[in-house]
C-alpha cells in the first residue's frame, strides 16, 4: 500500500465508479444471499427470501444428526488441522534447507516442482494416488487422506514459504554463526521465531483448503463415521436424491462458519500477502 | 586477545576476483582499518575471517591456529555487522546477553555482564526495549555491546558507523577510539571512510579490486604514499596529480607548463612521470613569483575554517586549501607555488619513487 | 561458494520429508499413470492383479476418430473444456478481477471493503457449499428466477437449458478474487506519484489506464493468466454443480477424467486420458514459459 491516501474529488466520475462497484458487490452477494436467510427459515425453499419468523429448528435437526455432526466437530478438524501440520512443518524445514544449504541449482529445483506440481493435479493423479493408497492399506483411513492432501499442497507452501524465508535477512543468521550458535539453535532462535508469520500464512492456507476438500476424501474414505463435513453435506439428500433445503441451509452456515471467521482474522492481523515470486 | 596471520588468500565470485591474494601480519592487540573504495574486497576479506566465506586458497590464523575451514562458531570472533543484525524479536537485553546465553553462561552472570557492558555505552536504561524503538545510534551501540560483552580473541567490524547520520558519527567514532584504547583490543575494522581509518587505526590497509595497495601507519600512508592510487585516495580533497616530464641535460621537470629547477631531488624527479602535490601544501600568490604555476580561479569554496579553490593550470584543475577563517580575495589570475620537499614522484608504473 | 549454515548432508536431511511426500504423491503418480495408461488395469476382476500390456489400445480408444467428437468423448470434452476455460478463466475472471482492481484502485473505507469482502467469501468458502447455493440460485424457482420475475422476465431453467453458461458463470463468480487480489496489490506498487504526473498532464482515465497501469501490470497479467488457465483447467467443482450433465454438456476434462478412470475404474483408459490432461497442461505452462522468457529477453 503506498502511504499517501489520496482524497478523490467528488466528481460525476467518482459516483459512477462507486455505483458500479455497488452493482458487482450485488452480484456477488446475491448468490450467497440465500444462505442468509434459508437456515432461519423452518420453511425455506431454494429461493431466497426473507423468513416469516425467524427459527433455530433447522439447527436443531441438523444437530441430532451424528453423523453429520460427527464430520462437522471430529472428522473435518482432524483431517483440517492435520494437514495444516503436517504440510506446515514440512514445508518450513523444506524452505529452510533449500534456503540455507546451497545445495546446486536450488533455484531450477523450485522451478521444476512449481512446474511438475501444477502439471499433475486434479483428478488427473486421483487414479494412481487412489491405487497407491488402497494397496499401501490406508483407503478409508484419515491418515490416508491427510497424506494426499499434504503431498498435494506442500509444493504450494513450500514456495509461499520459502519466500518467509528468504526474507530473513542472512546478516541475522551469520551474527549467530560469528556468536557460536549451532544450525539447530539458530533455527529455534532466530530463524523460527522471525518466520512465524509465514508459518501462520501458510497454515490458515491449508487449513482453508483440506477444510474445503471434497474429492479426496469423497474418493478414499468409505465408513460414514469418517467422512468429514464436505463429504457428510450431501446427507441432507433424501431417497430420489433431492435436497433437504432447510437442513442443507443450516448446515452449510456451520460448515463454512470456521473458515470466513479464520479468514477474517488471518486478513486483520496479517493482511492478505501475495509474495515475491508469484510476480514473473 | 591474539594476533592474525592472513597469506595468500583469494576469493573469487563467478568471474569476479572479490580477493586477489592478500598477506597480513597483525600482532596481538593491533587495531587495523581495512580500507578502500565500495567493491574493493574489504567485506569479503572480513567474512572470510569470521568463517562466512570458504577461501579458495590462502590460509588465515588466528593466535597461530589455522582456522582457514573452521566453522564460525569456533572462531572465538565477534563481528559488528553493517546492518547491526540486532534480533527485532528479542530485547536490547537479550540481543547483548545473546552471546553469552549461546555459550551456556548462566542467567545471573548474563544479567550481570549485559547490565555493565550497556551501562558503559550508556544504553542500560533501554535493556527492556526492542530494537525497532530505539535511535540509529542506540541500535549501534547495541550492536557493539553484543559485540563486547563476550571477550573474543578477535573484533571484526563491517562499516559500523556507515548507517548513522554525520554528527553521530562523529560521536560514535571517538567512542570506538576510547574503547579501542581501553580495551586494547585486535581489531579488524572495514571502512571507505579514510577519516574513520585515520582516526581509529593502528594501521591501515589500503585495499583496491582486491589487492592491498599499501600498508601502513596512518601518518605513512599519508606523508608516502606508495603509489597514485593511495596517493589519490588518501586525502581530501585528494591529492593533485600531474603529469611531469623531466630534462636530464638541465636537471629539469616540467610540470603544467612550468618548468622547475631540481636542485637536490633530481635522482627521484628524474624518474618521474607523474608527480603529487597536496591541496594543502600549495600557496597561492596574486602576483607572479618565482616557480609558480599561473593559472586562472575557477570556484572558490569558503568552508568555515579553511578555503578550498579550484584553479586552472593549463589543462589540470588543481586544488588548494588555504587556512584561516578569512577567504582570500583574489583576482582571476594566481600562482600557485608547490612545496618542493612535499612533492610525491611517481614512476610510469604508479608506484612512488623514493 | 559462501558458506551455507547448513552442511549439504544436513541441508538434504531437512529437506528429506518433503522429498519423500513429492516423490510419493507427485513423481510417483505421474510415472504411475505413464505406465497403467499402456494397460487395461481395473480396481476388481482378474486385470486387478495381472494388467496386460495393451501398447496404444488406451489412447486409440480415447481418440478414436469417428467417436472422438461424439458426447461423453474425449473431443467432445475437451471442446467443452476450451469453452469453459475461456469463458470463465480468461474473460471471466481475469477480466473481471482487473476491472475491480482498476475500478477501487486509490479508494479506501466502506464500498472497497464491500466488494473485496464478498468476492472473497465467494473465493473461500467450501466447493460443497457454493455449489449448492448456486443450485438454489439457478433452480427454476431460484432467487435468480425470482428477481426476473419482478422485472416480467421468465427466466429458464438454467441449468438443464444452459449448463454451460452456468457453470462458466459459476466459476467467474467462484474464482474472480484471486485476480483482483493479485492485481490490486500490483496497482499499490505503482507510486501514486506516477498517476499525479499524468493528471497533471491532463490524461483521460483510459489514456491513464493504457498508458501507465497496463504496461507496468503486464508480467502479472501474465502469471494471472497461466495459474488461472491451469486451475480452470484442472477444477472438479463443476461436477458438484451439474455432475456433468444434462446429458454430457457440461462434461469438462477433469470430469471426463474422473468418470471414466474413478467412477468406471477404468484405470488403463483413465490414465492415458489423465497423461493427455498433463501434456496439456505441461504444453500451457511451457507456452506461458516461453512468453515470459522472450518479454525478459527483450526487455
Ligand atoms: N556473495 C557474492 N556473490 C557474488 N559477488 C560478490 C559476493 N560478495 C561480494 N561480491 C563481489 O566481490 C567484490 C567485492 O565485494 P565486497 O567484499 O563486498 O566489497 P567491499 O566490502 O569492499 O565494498 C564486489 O565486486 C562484489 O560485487
Ligand atoms: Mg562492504
Amino acid at each position: 500500500m503506498t502511504t499517501r491516501s489520496r482524497k478523490p474529488r467528488v466528481t460525476f466520475r467518482f459516483m459512477l465508479g462507486t455505483l458500479l462497484a455497488y452493482v458487482i458487490a450485488i452480484i456477488f452477494l446475491l448468490p450467497l444471499l440465500w444462505f442468509i436467510f434459508a437456515p432461519f427459515n423452518d420453511h425455506a425453499v431454494l429461493s431466497a427470501s426473507i423468513p416469516a419468523s425467524l427459527s433455530l429448528s433447522n439447527f436443531g435437526e441438523v444437530l441430532d444428526s451424528d453423523i453429520a455432526m460427527r464430520g462437522l466437530l471430529i472428522n473435518s478438524p482432524i483431517i483440517g488441522i492435520g494437514t495444516m501440520l503436517i504440510t506446515t512443518a514440512v514445508a518450513a524445514l523444506a524452505a529452510f534447507g533449500l534456503s540455507r544449504s546451497r545445495l546446486p541449482g536450488r533455484q531450477m529445483w523450485t522451478y521444476v516442482l512449481i512446474l511438475f506440481s501444477s502439471v499433475v493435479v486434479g483428478t488427473a493423479s486421483m487414479v494412481p494416488i487412489f491405487r497407491l493408497i488402497f494397496e499401501i492399506g490406508l483407503i478409508n483411513t484419515h491418515i490416508g487422506v491427510i497424506l494426499v492432501m499434504v503431498g498435494g499442497m506442500l509444493p504450494s507452501a513450500i514456495f509461499i514459504m520459502q519466500d518467509f524465508v528468504d526474507g530473513v535477512p542472512s546478516s541475522y543468521e551469520e551474527a549467530a554463526m560469528v556468536m557460536g550458535a549451532s544450525p539447530l539453535r539458530i533455527f529455534k532462535d532466530i530463524t523460527f521465531p522471525l518466520i512465524r508469520p509465514g508459518l501462520m500464512v501458510v497454515g490458515i492456507w491449508v487449513l482453508i483448503n483440506a477444510w474445503g476438500a471434497f474429492l479426496t476424501p469423497y474418493l478414499l474414505l468409505r465408513s460414514p463415521d469418517l467422512l468429514p463435513a464436505s463429504v457428510t453435506f450431501y446427507r441432507f439428500y433424501d431417497e430420489e436424491g433431492s435436497p433437504q433445503i432447510t437442513l442443507i441451509a443450516a448446515y452449510a452456515v456451520l460448515y463454512t462458519l470456521p473458515v470466513l471467521v479464520m479468514y477474517l482474522i488471518i486478513n486483520w492481523r496479517y493482511g492478505f500477502r501475495f509474495f515475491g515470486g508469484i510476480k514473473s | 586477545m591474539a594476533s592474525i596471520k592472513i597469506q595468500k588468500l583469494v576469493k573469487t565470485f563467478g568471474t569476479v576476483q572479490a580477493v586477489a591474494g592478500i598477506d597480513l601480519d597483525m600482532p596481538d592487540g593491533e587495531f587495523v582499518a581495512l580500507l578502500g573504495p565500495s567493491g574493493c574486497g574489504k567485506t569479503t576479506t572480513l567474512r572470510m575471517i569470521a568463517g562466512l566465506e570458504v577461501p579458495d586458497s590462502g590460509v588465515i590464523s588466528i593466535g597461530d591456529q589455522d582456522i582457514t575451514m573452521s566453522q564460525p562458531r569456533d572462531r572465538d570472533v565477534a563481528m559488528v555487522f553493517q546492518d547491526y543484525a540486532l534480533y527485532p524479536h528479542m530485547t536490547i537485553g537479550e540481543n547483548i546477553g545473546y552471546p553469552l546465553k549461546v555459550r551456556g553462561v548462566n542467567k545471573a552472570e548474563i544479567i550481570r555482564r549485559v547490565t555493565d557492558v550497556a551501562n558503559q555505552l550508556q544504553i542500560g536504561h533501554l535493556l527492556e526495549r526492542r530494537p525497532a524503538q530505539l535511535s540509529g545510534g542506540q541500535q549501534q551501540r547495541t550492536a557493539l555491546a553484543r559485540a563486547v560483552v563476550h571477550r573474543a580473541r578477535v573484533f571484526l567490524f563491517d562499516e559500523p558507523l556507515s548507517n548513522l547520520d554525520a554528527k553521530l558519527r562523529l560521536e560514535a567514532r571517538a567512542f570506538l577510539k576510547y574503547l579501542q584504547r581501553e580495551v586494547g583490543v585486535t581489531g579488524v575494522y572495514v571502512t571507505h571512510d579514510q577519516s574513520e581509518a585515520m582516526a581509529l587505526a593502528d594501521r591501515i590497509v589500503v585495499m583496491s579490486a582486491g589487492k592491498i595497495m599499501q600498508v601502513g601507519t596512518p601518518l605513512e600512508i599519508y606523508r608516502q604514499p606508495a603509489n597514485q592510487f593511495v596517493a589519490a585516495f588518501i586525502g581530501s580533497p585528494p591529492m593533485n596529480l600531474l603529469a611531469a616530464v623531466s630534462d636530464e641535460a638541465a636537471r629539469t621537470l616540467s610540470i603544467a607548463g612550468h618548468t622547475f629547477p631540481m636542485r637536490e631531488n633530481f635522482a627521484q624527479a628524474s624518474k618521474a612521470s607523474v608527480i603529487g602535490v597536496r591541496p594543502e601544501h600549495l600557496t597561492i600568490h596574486t602576483q607572479p613569483v618565482e616557480n609558480g604555476l599561473v593559472g586562472k580561479v575557477y570556484v572558490t569554496q569558503p568552508l568555515g575554517g579553511e578555503t578550498l579553490i579550484l584553479v586552472h593550470v593549463g589543462e589540470n584543475l588543481i586544488s588548494v586549501r588555504v587556512f584561516g577563517d578569512d577567504p582570500p580575495e583574489l583576482p582571476e589570475q594566481v600562482w600557485l607555488v608547490p612545496e618542493l620537499s612535499r612533492m610525491h614522484y611517481f614512476g610510469e608504473d604508479g608506484e612512488r619513487i623514493s | 561458494m559462501q558458506r551455507g549454515m547448513l552442511s549439504r548432508p544436513v541441508g538434504l536431511l531437512f529437506l528429506a520429508p518433503a522429498i519423500v511426500f513429492i516423490a510419493v504423491f507427485l513423481v510417483y503418480p505421474f510415472f504411475s499413470i505413464f505406465q497403467m495408461s499402456f494397460t487395461n488395469t481395473t480396481l476388481v476382476g482378474v486385470n486387478a492383479v495381472n494388467p496386460q500390456f495393451v501398447g496404444f489400445d488406451n489412447y486409440v480408444a480415447l481418440f478414436n476418430a469417428d467417436q472422438w467428437m461424439r458426447r461423453g468423448e474425449m473431443g467432445f470434452s475437451l471442446l467443452l473444456t476450451a469453452q469453459f476455460v475461456i469463458g470463465s478463466g480468461l474473460i471471466g475472471q481475469a477480466v473481471l478481477g482487473l476491472f475491480i482492481a482498476v475500478l477501487l484502485h486509490n479508494r479506501r473505507g466502506f464500498t472497497r471493503e464491500l466488494v473485496f469482502t464478498l468476492a472473497i467469501a465467494a473465493w473461500i468458502i467450501p466447493d460443497v457449499v457454493v455449489a449448492f447455493a448456486w443450485f438454489a440460485y439457478l433452480a427454476p424457482d431460484g432467487t435468480l428466477n425470482n428477481l426476473l420475475n419482478t422485472l416480467g422476465i421468465a427466466g429458464p431453467d438454467w441449468l438443464f437449458k444452459h449448463p454451460m453458461i452456468s457453470i462458466i458463470f459459476f466459476n467467474t463468480w467462484r474464482g474472480a478474487a484471486f485476480s483482483m487480489l493479485l492485481f490490486s496489490s500490483a496497482l499499490s506498487s505503482i507510486p501514486p506519484s506516477q498517476l499525479e504526473t499524468a493528471d497533471v498532464l491532463g490524461a483521460s482515465g483510459w489514456q491513464k489506464f493504457r498508458d501507465i497501469l497496463l504496461p507496468q501490470l503486464t508480467p502479472y497479467i501474465l502469471t494471472d493468466l497461466l495459474l488461472i488457465t491451469l486451475w480452470t483447467f484442472n477444477t472438479f467443482t463443476p461436477f458438484l454443480l451439474t455432475g456433468g450433465g444434462p446429458s454430457y454438456q457440461t462434461d469438462v476434462i477433469s470430469i471426463f477424467t474422473y468418470r471414466i478412470g474413478l467412477r468406471f475404474f477404468e484405470f488403463g483408459k483413465g490414465s492415458a486420458a489423465a497423461m493427455v490432461v498433463m501434456i496439456i497442461n505441461l504444453a500451457i505452462a511451457s507456452i506461458y514459459l516461453l512468453v515470459s522468457r522472450s518479454r525478459k529477453v527483450r526487455a
